[in-house]
């Protein structure tokens, strides 16, 4: 029992490590990764939803019709979005407005949904929060790394908490091009790129 | 801001899928043929105009008036799935020609997060009815350009030989970005 929690947890960190392995949840990791703080709050919001949909699913995975089942899960998302939006509003609020309407958008976030419909639904509670955990805590380090590597070729930093560290001499040209849209693209295919170099074990 | 300069805006400098990156999963998952790419970018434009207009009334007429802003993330999703349930009905009943061409995209627009993003992008810049109803017509009309821009050269690469861990959505996320870089051109022009 224990071992196969452990295995639905560690299964998010690296052989389906949501964006990367299954395609799926893009929109934030471009939008929200110009800076590595904006990701791993993103992340973080991210994890809280997908932990408590993905419980509340599992709970209810026995009353809920099979029918109207996509109107259900949409709803107990909205509910803890909803809830991680007023949190953020009240406890962290330069990252609130930092991040915008990607919070009100976890709702549509792929990942969420699909880790309900196709995990949450079928199995137990408690395998279905190590799921969420582990999807969430994966999704929080690509996005991570994806903002590390932007802001740090295109600002010469890395902002962890609140202040910039800057990591290169005063001579160093920032490479803007990585902070602005197509840097966000480029970034993330070259990201793709190196993981499918790394065989999956 | 003129509508005119609001439509130039929203279809081009702010364009939803190349500077906004909203709604970027039916941009790679239907660009891979063109057919696709043109029934996806038409689902959009039905539904997101539909759906900018009806949240904007739900937001301005409900939330607003009973002070319940809270409960605006539930209660757009809410609309935009109800929304995408009931077309797909009335269109399956009433013009099945048009169904067969969109029918199978239109379940996927409820978790396009496009759609839900212009809903929101509306309330939050605080537009006018008249303002919803052309920014919401003009980001789909973005998007739809965007996809089958993107579709096209998706078509030519799938014929290239693409280096092996680079394929599929790797290259055509460096492709989306040379595409972003070309829209970078149009900021300045409003």
């Amino acid at each position: 029992m224990a071992q196969s929690i452990a295995k639905e947890f560690t299964k998010g960190l690296w052989t389906e490590i949501a964006p990367f392995r299954i395609v799926l949840g893009l929109c934030p990791i471009l939008a929200v990764t110009k800076t590595v703080e904006n990701g791993i709050g993103m992340g973080l919001a991210t994890t809280f939803v997908l932990v408590f949909s993905n419980f509340f699913v599992s709970l209810f995975r026995n009353v809920i019709p099979a029918k109207v089942r996509i109107p259900c899960f949409i709803v107990i998302i909205a509910t803890f979005v909803t809830i991680v939006e007023l949190l953020m509003q009240a406890y962290t609020y330069p990252l609130f407005l930092k991040l915008g309407i990607f919070i009100p958008l976890i709702v549509v976030n792929c990942i969420v949904l699909g880790r309900a419909e196709a995990f949450a639904s079928k199995n137990s509670p408690i395998s279905s929060i190590a799921d969420g955990l582990g999807m969430g805590i994966g999704y929080t380090l690509s996005l991570m790394v994806l903002g590390a590597l932007r802001e740090s070729l295109g600002n010469g930093t890395i902002t962890l908490t609140g202040t910039p560290i800057a990591l290169f001499g005063p001579s160093f040209e920032p490479f803007t091009f990585m902070v602005e849209a197509p840097g966000a693209f480029v970034g993330l295919g070259l990201l793709l790129c190196i993981m499918n170099l790394i065989p999956k074990k | 801001m003129g509508l005119i300069e609001l439509a130039i805006g929203c279809i081009f400098v702010n364009n939803i899928l190349l500077a906004q990156f909203l709604g970027n999963c039916p941009f790679l998952g239907t660009s891979n043929k063109m057919e696709t790419a043109v029934g996806m970018a038409m689902a959009v434009v039905f539904v997101l105009v539909m759906a900018g207009v009806i949240t904007w009334m739900v937001d301005h007429y409900l939330l607003k008036a009973l002070d319940i802003e809270y409960l605006r993330t539930v209660s757009f999703i809410l609309v935009i799935a109800s929304l995408v349930q009931f077309v797909e009905m009335f269109l399956k009943k009433s013009i099945p020609a048009l169904y067969a061409g969109l029918g199978i995209f239109l379940p996927l627009i409820t978790t396009n997060c496009a759609v839900m993003g212009v809903c929101l992008i509306n309330i939050k810049d605080e537009y006018t009815f008249i303002e919803t109803l052309v920014s919401s017509f003009c980001y789909a009309i973005g998007f739809g350009l965007a996809l089958i821009l993107f579709a096209g050269l998706r078509e030519r690469i799938n014929i290239a030989r693409v280096p092996q861990p680079l394929q599929d959505t790797s290259i055509g996320l460096i492709t989306a970005g040379i595409i972003s870089m070309s829209f970078f051109a149009f900021k300045g022009m409003v």
